[in-house]
């Protein structure tokens, strides 16, 4: 079991590095995303200050929603996920690696970027390590949570605009504590509490998102 | 070993077949035979267990095949219209993955050895995408080479864009695994020459299984 | 499908026995309906008294208050459904969810016209960030995320079990969007603006939400039957039994 995990995750890493267009255009869409912030609100410090953790979050969420449409599309364009589903081994061993190797390669490349955009909205230190954090603990959880989705949508028309639809309101709650971990930090009450929160939302999507991925894959191979 | 009890399969809200009953034994060849549309991808899937059939059910071995979903998943090979090949991984690392999830046990050499069975043991550092559409069936057919342990091989099309070398090559391998007590169930429009102890033959269009010995 | 003599609810789990028990049953929780709303909207306008701080304008609630609870409710039940469809694999349950939906996601926009109708005489703007509010506006991005989800899809099987999953999902999220709201509204904002500050209710008040309330519940009921009928006739339009029923109308 765990053998069929290492070699889905071998084989996403290896296509991801392949096409490493793909990974950096996310990467690329990020920054962006977060540098436009400045120009449409002004430069005044103290408020991109305020607005920093809120910024870096909705981008983030943007643009692992973006990478979605590679998690499984691909796989079930060329059949390769068919053969997944008859492969002898648990259907939701082999989406847990597939959402490990997404994000590995979507969502770890935006939390060690986080911290020099922080810096270019002038984030103090402390509240650059609890964005770090707060992103790292957060963006598995994207991934989980969306993978659901992108199965879900798996060849149904306009997939795309539908994924955001349906991913969008279930990361409120990733959003909230999220960026309210950072900005407790600024406001000196301590960031713990959102961050042990998004630690128990983490653990709860890890035991049923692959579950409802899975079942969403066998319902759409139908 | 393998028993399809009145199958019924619809699709949307056509009725493609129903009432399907069949067995398929040791040994056996069974062929779906049937026009475009007839339902033949729909047989082999549900035969999968990738799809549901709309009424009745199957069983491998006496039990039905939804209660033991990988057990039985690891008694079969499916190579469908789709070669299932990534385009960015070389012929030979596709070989691979396939056979890590299919669960075989192969080194490098016997997957060398599946694919210069069928003739691209040179393409096997080449990525997929530059390949023909002929050369990414045969290796897509080399997984076969390595699955002589699963008994039932289930093959929708499997002689579609193969040149006369690689359709004999396929036919010896697929005897070869009739001969040893495997279990082969195709679709194809081409008349083949694989030797059998009983091909079995259901026409979809005429919704009738019926027993031609060879 | 399912024959058997004996008396059983799975007798009614066949679209063809429910449809017509769906007709019989429809006309009378429309007509409860009614009578219910009508009854509410009397105790709320007329017998209620007047708010010593708000004045009339708080006499909304009489709508907002029943809608909001019924938009909550109506997805834990289409949840319900959709469980059902899924792991019994009948048919008319998720039949019964798809058509949960619209009402659901109706009373959810009532919810949210009403509570803006009654911000802007309270609070002076027609949108405030409350956590209420705004768990309704992310519930009402549910409700449309499920519909569309089961319009993009042309298989209506298939349809109904990815809508099933989606909402099992969100039945599961309901929950946590709706305290992390409420945490995150009340780290942002002071309590000044905020819908718990109405004072201890008056007993006639509270009959009034309730009354509307089971007015409320009755409408769905009544909509959700005539919707379902629809449903099955669309979806079985290719048996005898449905040429029958529509031969017979003519």
């Amino acid at each position: 079991m765990i053998r069929a995990l290492g070699w889905v995750l071998r084989r996403d890493l290896l296509l991801a590095f392949r096409r490493r267009g793909d990974v950096v255009n996310a990467l690329v869409f990020f920054i962006i995303v977060v540098s436009l912030f400045p120009l449409g609100v002004g430069p005044e410090a103290s408020q991109l200050r305020n607005m920093a953790p809120g910024v870096l979050w909705v981008a983030a969420l943007l643009a692992c929603m973006l990478s979605l449409a590679r998690l499984f599309a691909p796989d079930h364009q060329d059949g390769t996920l068919e053969q997944m589903l008859l492969a002898g081994e648990p259907l939701v061993v082999l989406v847990m690696g597939k959402v490990i190797a997404h994000w590995l390669v979507s969502g770890l490349p935006l939390v060690l970027m986080a911290p020099l955009l922080g810096l270019q909205f002038d984030l103090p230190g402390d509240a650059l390590a609890v964005l770090c954090v707060s992103l790292l603990i957060g963006t598995p959880l994207l991934s989980l949570i969306g993978a659901v989705a992108a199965a879900l949508t798996l060849g149904v028309r306009g997939s795309g605009v539908l994924v955001a639809l349906l991913v969008l309101p279930l990361y409120v709650p990733v959003l909230i504590f999220g960026a309210g971990s950072v900005g407790a930090t600024a406001a000196g009450t301590g960031a713990e509490a959102h961050l042990l929160l998004l630690g128990g939302f983490l653990a709860l999507a890890l035991v049923l998102a692959p579950w409802a991925s899975a079942a969403a894959l066998r319902i759409a191979m139908e | 070993m393998l028993e399809a009890r009145e199958l019924e399969c619809t699709r949307g809200e056509r009725r493609l077949f129903s009432g399907l009953s069949f067995r398929l034994g040791a040994g056996q060849l069974l062929r779906v035979a049937g026009a475009n549309g007839s339902g033949k991808t729909s047989l082999l899937r549900i035969m999968c267990g990738l799809l549901l059939p709309s009424a009745g059910e199957l069983r491998w071995r006496g039990r039905p095949i939804r209660a033991e979903r990988e057990e039985y998943c690891r008694n079969l090979v499916f190579i469908g219209h789709l070669n299932a090949l990534k385009d960015d991984l070389t012929a030979l690392e596709n070989l691979q993955v396939a056979a890590a999830l299919g669960g075989m046990t192969a080194d490098a050499g016997r997957m060398l050895a599946a694919l210069d069975r069928f003739g691209v043991a040179h393409c096997a550092e080449l990525p997929t995408k530059i390949l023909s559409q002929g050369q990414r069936r045969r290796v897509a057919l080399a997984r076969l080479a390595l699955s002589a342990a699963a008994p039932l091989w289930i093959l929708d099309e499997p002689f579609s864009a193969l040149d006369v070398g690689a359709v004999v090559e396929l036919e010896h391998l697929l005897a070869a695994h009739l001969a040893s007590g495997g279990m082969v169930v195709l679709t194809t429009h081409q008349e083949v020459q694989v030797v059998a102890h009983t091909v079995l033959r259901i026409d979809l269009d005429v919704h009738t299984a019926a027993l031609l010995a060879a | 499908m399912i024959k058997s003599n004996r008396f059983s609810w799975f007798l009614f789990s066949s679209p063809q026995s429910f449809y017509p028990l769906a007709g019989a049953l429809q006309p009378w929780f429309a007509l409860l309906a009614v009578a219910l709303c009508a009854a509410g909207l009397y105790i709320g306008f007329f017998v209620a008294p007047t708010d010593a701080q708000q004045g009339e304008s708080y006499r909304i609630i009489f709508i907002h208050v029943p809608a909001a609870w019924m938009s909550m409710f109506l997805y834990l039940v289409m949840g319900f459904w959709s469980g059902v469809g899924l792991v019994l694999n009948t048919r008319l349950s998720s039949m019964v969810a798809t058509a949960l939906a619209p009402t659901g996601a109706l009373f959810t926009f009532i919810a949210l016209w009403t509570g803006a109708l009654w911000g802007k005489p309270t609070w002076g703007t027609w949108w405030v960030w409350d956590a209420r509010l705004t768990s309704e506006l992310i519930l009402l991005f549910l409700y449309i995320g499920f519909m569309a989800l089961q319009a993009a899809i042309d298989d209506p099987r298939r349809a109904d079990k990815a809508g099933a999953v989606l909402a099992l999902v969100g039945v599961i999220n309901i929950p946590i969007i709706y305290f992390s709201v409420q945490w995150w509204s009340t780290l942002h904002q002071g309590a000044s603006v905020s819908m718990k500050s109405a004072p201890t209710m008056a007993a006639t008040m509270l009959l009034g939400m309730l009354v509307m309330a089971l007015g409320f519940w009755m409408y769905s009921i009544a909509a959700t039957l005539a919707r379902v009928r629809c449903v099955i006739l669309e979806r079985e339009r290719h048996t005898d039994w449905v040429a029958a029923e529509i031969g017979a109308q003519k």
